[in-house]
């Protein structure tokens, strides 16, 4: 049995029953990382909702989602709070936005702790501080005490990373976690998250638009388009070898390196030509 | 020797937030010949937007010198920077937050025709309408695109909108800020390929300012890197990509991801 299993999952929002995902399946095992990659609108971060149980109350979802068995589709919010934090947990591309501006960041990692454990404040403090210093965040006292504001980007990000990993979850869902960085920031963010996902062997659903990313987190891409996955293979399969005509043309556009400064960059357009009778692009 | 288009001496600009002070332009020297094409490059904080709004204008220094065509306009008072609103015009990163969602495209696009500054500048009885059409044709837009408004076109087409009302005034100067940030992958590339072929075709002088170094790299033959309010290193864009100078731009080189395919 995998750790995640997807099979035919749908979902449509509002009355009007506008299908943002149509029928997705896919198996994500123990410490496998999977990229999910696709531009605005394809599904990708409605897929990941769905797998944390997070969509919103407009949203009609059919299929099927186990999370090492167990049903996440139609569970009652009190069993998915319980999964949430602990067996799963997930990293927002904005921090400032996930963070609470008003309280110490180290009791919002120890709140987490808390909810699922129940522990004391004091070991819990431990804990929390250790875990920040995993995360590569030098001075982890400091970092505890200080508001999230006082922080920067980078800081905020990786302390977002210890708050998803303190309950030793199996599964991390990152959806677009390093792309409000600067880019020596995503480099280093990256790398802490290859490390601790690499220790604590969770495995991670990585969502992004950006190719050059993806290949660097994951062992396997899924790739979307209007709500479907159009193409499944390893990392080096789907970049050197693409099937799909959306996939060659994503790639294309990824290799900007190899167009000579000033010359066309290929477009998506020069290999897929949307088909607009389906009816599931505007 | 021609006047170059920009010259700047010693740049600064502060800015008070809150309580403390903030140096985002600590004393930059800059020469922009026509033509050229500039990319400015540094992460967030390192001073290239402030640069940039300082040169279109929009902005004015608290030390420093800037020159545009020979003509010092540091202390020009609004009023009489009617050739430099004509002259320069910028497209922004976000088309979403640049474009005003109550007016129809046509209106947008040809508003810069009608601000009391720029029309001084302008030949006499220029008519909107066929400005409008040729702008249109040339950012690659439907022609009934005019009557419009901006939420019935994508993230692409909006930031062509932008494009098509930077280009209406026929500027000399297009000073992108971020222009492909917002954009999907997908539309990146055709963005950036209008921006080239516009840049050829009207032989405009562009200043491009970006995080992304691949993005500058394509576009522009100049670059500058900037940080902590200062330029670090500026050059010939091959050059500096080859054969970085300062350890920093080494760092930023290093930072850009790229494509995996080992193991």
């Amino acid at each position: 049995m995998s750790l995640l299993e997807v099979r035919d999952l749908r979902v449509s929002f509002g009355r009007r029953r506008v299908q943002a995902v149509r029928g997705v399946d896919f198996d994500l095992d123990d410490g496998q990382r999977l990229g999910l990659i696709g531009e605005s609108g394809s599904g990708k971060t409605v897929t990941a909702l769905a797998v944390m149980g997070l969509l919103p109350e407009n949203a009609t979802v059919t299929g099927s989602v186990r999370l090492r068995g167990s049903e996440i589709v139609g569970a009652p919010e009190v069993a998915l709070a319980q999964l949430r934090g602990a067996a799963v947990s997930m990293v927002f591309q904005e921090p400032m936005t996930a963070l609470d501006p008003t309280m110490r960041v180290g009791r919002q990692v120890a709140e987490v702790l808390r909810l699922h454990q129940g522990e004391e404040s004091g070991p819990a403090r431990e804990r929390v501080v250790s875990m920040l210093a995993e995360v590569g965040l030098a001075d982890p006292v400091r970092i505890a005490d200080a508001y999230p504001h006082q922080l920067s980007g980078g800081q905020r990000q990786r302390a977002i990373l210890a708050m998803a990993l303190i309950n030793s979850p199996d599964l991390v869902v990152c959806d677009e976690p390093t792309t409000a960085l600067d880019v020596t920031v995503q480099a280093l963010v990256l790398q802490k998250l290859n490390e601790v996902l690499t220790d604590s062997g969770a495995a991670c659903l990585f969502i992004s638009h950006d190719l050059a990313v993806v290949s660097q987190v994951c062992d396997k891409v899924l790739v979307m388009l209007d709500g479907q996955v159009v193409e499944t293979g390893t990392v080096a399969e789907l970049f050197t070898n693409p099937q799909h005509p959306y996939t060659r043309g994503l790639v294309a556009t990824a290799r900007f390196d190899q167009t000579r400064p000033g010359q066309r960059l290929p477009t998506v357009e020069d290999f897929y030509a949307p088909d607009t009778s389906v009816g599931g692009r505007p | 020797m021609t006047e170059p288009l920009y010259r700047a001496e010693q740049l600064t600009r502060r800015y008070r937030n809150g309580g403390t002070e903030v140096l985002a332009l600590d004393h930059v020297d800059l020469t922009i010949e026509p033509g050229r094409r500039l990319g400015i490059v540094g992460e967030s904080g390192s001073g290239k937007s402030t640069l940039v709004r300082l040169l279109a204008g929009l902005d004015r220094p608290t030390s420093g010198r800037i020159w545009f065509e020979g003509t010092e306009i540091t202390d020009l008072p609004e009023r009489r920077l009617g050739f430099l609103r004509a002259a320069v015009q910028m497209v922004f990163q976000d088309p979403r937050s640049s474009l005003n969602p109550r007016m129809r495209v046509g209106d947008i696009i040809t508003e810069p025709l009608r601000s009391r500054l720029v029309r001084r500048q302008l030949p006499d009885g220029i008519d909107h309408a066929r400005r409008l059409a040729e702008v249109l044709d040339a950012v690659d837009l439907p022609t009934d695109s005019g009557g419009r408004y901006p939420h019935e076109f994508s993230g692409g087409q909006r930031q062509r909108i932008a494009i098509a009302r930077a280009l209406a005034p026929k500027p000399e100067i297009l000073i992108a800020d971020e222009p492909v940030s917002a954009l999907d992958v997908s539309v990146r590339a055709q963005v950036l390929n209008l921006l080239t072929d516009l840049v050829a075709a009207q032989g405009l002088t562009l200043i491009v300012v970006s995080h992304d170094l691949m993005v500058v790299r394509h576009l522009c033959d100049q670059l500058a890197v900037m940080r902590q309010g200062r330029i670090i290193e500026q050059g010939d864009t091959e050059t500096v990509y080859s054969r970085p100078g300062a350890e920093y731009t080494r760092a930023l080189l290093a930072a850009i991801p790229r494509i995996r395919t080992a193991g």
